[in-house]
C-alpha cells in the first residue's frame, strides 16, 4: 500500500484502520439542531412537569388532555433520544479503548436510548389518547 | 516473549499528551467536566422518566406507588438531583452554543460564563424546588 506522503495519519494510525471515515460531522450537526431545539423544550418539559408534581391520577390525566402537553412532551423525548445517542457516543469514544466492548458499548447505548424513548413515546400517547 | 517486549515499548515510545491531572483545577475546567457528568446522569435519568410515565399510563397501583416515592425523601433527593443535573445541563448547553457561535473565548468572557452557569443553575434548581413545594 503506498502512503500519500501529504497525509497527517501517524504510521500506528494507517495500520490500525484509523483516521477520518469522511462521514464525521453528522453526529456533531445532530448535536447542533437537538441543542438548539432542546432550549425551549427543556423550559416546556420543567413546565409540565412543575403542573404535574403533587397530582392525583386524575389530575395528571386532565394535564395529558390537553394536547399542548403530548405535543411538547414528545418532541421533548424525540430530541432527547437524538441528543443523548450522540452525547452518550462520544463519551464511550473518549473512555472506552477495547475495541469489542467499545462496540457492544455503541450498541447498547443505541438500543437503550431507542427503547426507553419508545416506552416514554408509549406513555405520553396512551395518557393522551384515552 | 519478544513479541509482548516490542508491543510494550511501541506502547512506551508513543507521545502522551498531558492530561487532566497535570492542571490546576480552574472553575471553567470544573464546569466542563459538570456538563459531561450532568450529560451522563440525565441519560440514566430518563429512567426515572420512562417509569413515572409508564406508572401514570398505567394507573392504579403503580401510579400510587410512583407518586408516593417520588413524594419521599430518597425520591425528592433524586428528583433535587435530576432537577439540578437538567438545568446545569441546560446553561451549559447554552454557553455551548454562545461558544458555537463564535463568542465568549477571551479570558474574562470564558470566566463570566463559567460563573454564569454555576450561578444560573445554582439559583433556577433552588426556585423551581421552592416553586414545586409551594404548589
Amino acid at each position: 500500500m503506498s502512503h500519500d506522503p501529504f497525509s497527517i495519519r501517524s504510521a500506528a494510525g494507517r495500520v490500525g484502520f484509523l483516521g477520518a471515515a469522511k462521514t464525521g460531522t453528522g453526529d456533531l450537526w445532530r448535536m447542533r439542531v437537538t441543542t438548539v431545539a432542546l432550549v425551549p423544550l427543556a423550559i416546556a418539559f420543567v413546565w409540565i412537569v412543575l403542573r404535574l408534581v403533587g397530582k392525583s391520577e386524575a389530575g395528571v390525566r386532565a394535564e395529558f388532555a390537553h394536547p399542548c402537553t403530548a405535543i411538547f412532551l414528545l418532541l421533548f423525548i424525540l430530541a432527547s433520544i437524538v441528543h443523548m445517542r450522540v452525547g452518550m457516543q462520544s463519551i464511550l469514544d473518549d473512555y472506552i479503548h477495547t475495541p469489542r466492548l467499545k462496540e457492544w458499548a455503541i450498541i447498547g447505548n443505541s438500543l437503550f436510548s431507542i427503547g426507553f424513548g419508545v416506552a416514554a413515546i408509549f406513555a405520553v400517547l396512551k395518557l393522551s389518547l384515552y | 516473549m519478544a513479541e509482548v517486549d516490542a508491543k510494550q515499548s511501541l506502547e512506551l515510545r508513543r507521545p502522551l499528551s498531558p492530561h487532566l491531572t497535570v492542571y490546576r483545577p480552574m472553575l471553567t475546567m470544573m464546569m466542563s467536566i459538570a456538563h459531561r457528568i450532568t450529560g451522563a446522569a440525565l441519560y440514566f435519568g430518563t429512567i426515572l422518566l420512562v417509569w413515572y410515565l409508564l406508572a401514570a399510563a398505567t394507573g392504579g397501583p403503580a401510579f400510587d406507588f410512583a407518586s408516593w416515592f417520588l413524594a419521599s425523601f430518597v425520591g425528592q433527593l433524586i428528583l433535587f438531583g435530576f432537577t439540578f443535573a437538567l438545568l446545569h445541563h441546560f446553561f451549559g448547553g447554552l454557553r455551548h452554543l454562545i461558544w458555537d457561535a463564535g463568542y465568549g473565548f477571551d479570558k474574562d468572557w470564558r470566566e463570566y460564563l463559567a460563573v454564569g452557569t454555576l450561578a444560573a443553575s445554582v439559583s433556577t434548581t433552588l426556585i423551581i424546588f421552592i416553586a414545586a413545594h409551594l404548589a
